[in-house]
């Protein structure tokens, strides 16, 4: 029978179910009254310690301690901070040689693809409404003036830091070998720059941004062979309606699709691209040797000339 | 002398980038400078003491023979980034909070601004339209920028320089990159900025925008000077004298360069200096055609039923 192997009955007798309940019932009280006492005192003792509890060990997989070891892997363990080597040169650390500018451009970037983010949610692409959503950041939005005001800022600062990058790049020659290829990415990331800032100018859709994208693109039309009115454009069949320009700007002049074209270009197209081609240049600053400098000076006896 | 105007221009809020460049471009090339002129003095240094040359540590910087040659990333170098990131924020925020982003009226194809003015950064190459076509200045000279820019490393084939400042064993090199960027990039952007007014008329910094104002200037093409007619004779004309640019202009720079910068010279191959040529004389092209302008009132050199240049 079923019923032996019961603890209640296992001398054959048969129990009623209330007393086996109640018998239950009472064990568990028991229990509740000697375990969780002990168990609390446990995880006092527990969380005295927090750095050795299961979920602190889980997300930070080492120790603090201010050991060489430890700094090391605080930045070799953490999947941002790994862009670094563990250890740089000495005077690599000096801002007077780097001036700072690669990395501040890229904190730029971080804080414009942040309000970036957050203006996208209270714009709208279209010229009903494009001009309209902006006059609602300016005046209802809470922090909305601040908000398209630090985005326009940041725009035109990273614009900047990327010229002193390139200037400071140069006048170091951190572009001589082995590091030429890097400075390719840079002049294309120095471009891709340039057109993010230029697609977001149109978007407020005002008479500064029409204008100015109106000026800009009316260059296209100019464009050898592919444009209606450049060198051999006429003779290679184009028109305002097929030409490069209305490639760009999905119509013969800047209107509702030229605005989402820049729209999807400013907000998604270039920062795709652009990540990708930083990400590159991250790496290869890493893959030539880390920075380039300070270096030690080499004097022009000094170089064995290759033959040839 | 019109402050009011004067003002309006350099406190425009998009001009404020242009207007903080010029210290900030003031200041870096101080500092770049700086440390190239510590660098030269120590090269010469060196130069002249074959036995110090071999013990020194090659650097301007503090050095002590028992220093750590490498440093920990965390928290050398972290810590200047975190401070960098804190700054530039704080920057960013009372920028944002003292001046505005610029908002005009509503977009309208009917009311034309006038000047109507590219976003700043690309001020110095609608300045470039005044003295080309736009097939030229919009299209063929920022496709010729880049490029330029992306065989820099490849033709320059200089192998001292890298990875620190200098000035004298790179002259060459950093002349030219100065001329590009600081005359025929940042100084056009200041001249868009700041002088060209209506019309894109040149405005002195102080003058009023007369939106009436009229210039009776009339500008000759170049083959008109000479007499010359008939279409044929122009185009033929004017390759002769674009082609003559380049021939005599490449004949001029490479009787300079072969003579101040022999080593680069014999380091060079065929391409690379054919390479070199090409965009060097492309980029003198755009002060010389300023100069034809300004001096002689001329507007194009090579007139074909195609393209003008």
């Amino acid at each position: 029978m079923a019923d032996e192997s019961n603890a209640n009955g296992s001398n054959g007798k048969k129990t009623g179910i209330l007393e086996r309940v109640t018998g239950g019932v009472k064990s568990d009280i028991e229990s509740l009254r000697t375990d969780m006492p002990a168990k609390v005192k446990e995880q006092v003792e527990i969380l005295k310690a927090p750095t050795k509890t299961q979920v602190y060990t889980s997300i930070f997989r080492h120790k603090h301690d201010d050991t060489p070891r430890n700094r090391a892997l605080g930045v070799l363990s953490n999947v941002f901070l790994h862009l670094h080597p563990a250890k740089i040169n000495r005077d690599a650390v000096r801002y007077n040689y780097t001036w700072g500018m690669g990395g501040i451009t890229f904190y730029l970037f971080i804080v414009l693809t942040f309000t970036g983010v957050l203006l996208m949610f209270y714009y709208h692409p279209t010229k009903v409404q494009a001009f309209r959503d902006v006059l609602y950041l300016e005046h209802d939005v809470p922090f909305g003036k601040l908000l398209r005001n630090m985005h326009r800022w940041a725009a035109h600062l990273m614009v900047i830091a990327v010229w002193l990058h390139m200037l400071r790049v140069f006048l170091t020659g951190s572009y001589k070998k082995p590091r030429e290829f890097n400075w390719n990415i840079g002049v294309l990331l120095l471009v891709f720059t340039l057109l993010l800032s230029f697609t977001g100018y149109l978007l407020p859709d005002d008479q500064l941004g029409f204008w100015a994208v109106t000026v800009g693109t009316n260059m296209a039309r100019a464009t050898p062979g592919l444009g209606h009115e450049g060198p051999f454009g006429p003779q290679l069949g184009m028109t305002p309606y097929n030409d490069v320009r209305f490639g760009l700007l999905g119509g013969s002049i800047v209107d509702a699709n030229a605005l989402l074209r820049s729209y999807i270009w400013h907000c998604i197209g270039i920062p795709i691209v652009a990540s990708v081609l930083m990400i590159v240049h991250f790496w290869r600053v890493r893959k030539d040797g880390g920075i380039s400098g300070p270096a030690a000076v080499v004097l022009e006896s000094e170089i064995k000339e290759a033959r040839r | 002398m019109d402050w009011k105007q004067l003002w309006e221009i350099a406190s425009a809020p998009d001009n404020v980038p242009i207007v903080a460049l010029i210290p900030l471009l003031a200041f870096y090339l101080y500092l770049a400078f700086k440390q190239a002129h510590a660098n030269d003095q120590l090269i010469e240094q060196l130069d002249g003491d074959a036995a110090l040359a071999k013990t020194h540590h090659r650097k301007t910087w503090p050095f002590k023979a028992g220093w750590q040659k490498e440093v920990h990333v965390w928290p050398f170098l972290l810590r200047v980034e975190f401070l960098a990131a804190i700054i530039v924020t704080i920057i960013l925020m009372v920028w944002s909070i003292s001046l505005n982003a610029p908002l005009e009226e509503p977009a309208n194809p009917n009311l034309t601004m006038n000047p109507a003015k590219a976003p700043w950064y690309f001020l110095g190459l609608q300045e470039m339209l005044v003295y080309f076509d736009p097939w030229i200045a919009g299209v063929v000279m920022p496709t010729l920028i880049i490029f330029g820019l992306m065989v820099i490393p490849y033709i320059d084939t200089n192998p001292l320089g890298s990875g620190y400042y200098t000035w004298k064993q790179r002259k060459f090199a950093i002349g030219t990159f100065l001329f590009g960027f600081i005359v025929l990039w940042v100084a056009m952007i200041m001249i868009g900025t700041f002088i060209r007014g209506p019309g894109w008329q040149w405005f002195w910094p102080g003058q009023t925008w007369d939106h009436n104002r009229l210039i009776y200037e009339v500008n000759r093409d170049l083959p008109d000077l000479f007499g010359i007619t008939s279409n044929w004779a122009k185009g033929i004309f004017g390759a002769i004298v674009v082609g003559g640019f380049y021939a005599l202009g490449g004949g001029a720079v490479h009787a300079y360069f072969r003579r101040t910068n022999y080593k680069n010279y014999t380091r060079m191959s065929i391409l690379q200096y054919s390479i070199m040529m090409f965009f060097l004389l492309t980029m003198l092209a755009l002060p010389i055609k300023i100069l034809l302008r300004h001096l002689l009132h001329i507007k194009y050199v090579w007139i074909t039923p195609w393209f003008n240049v």
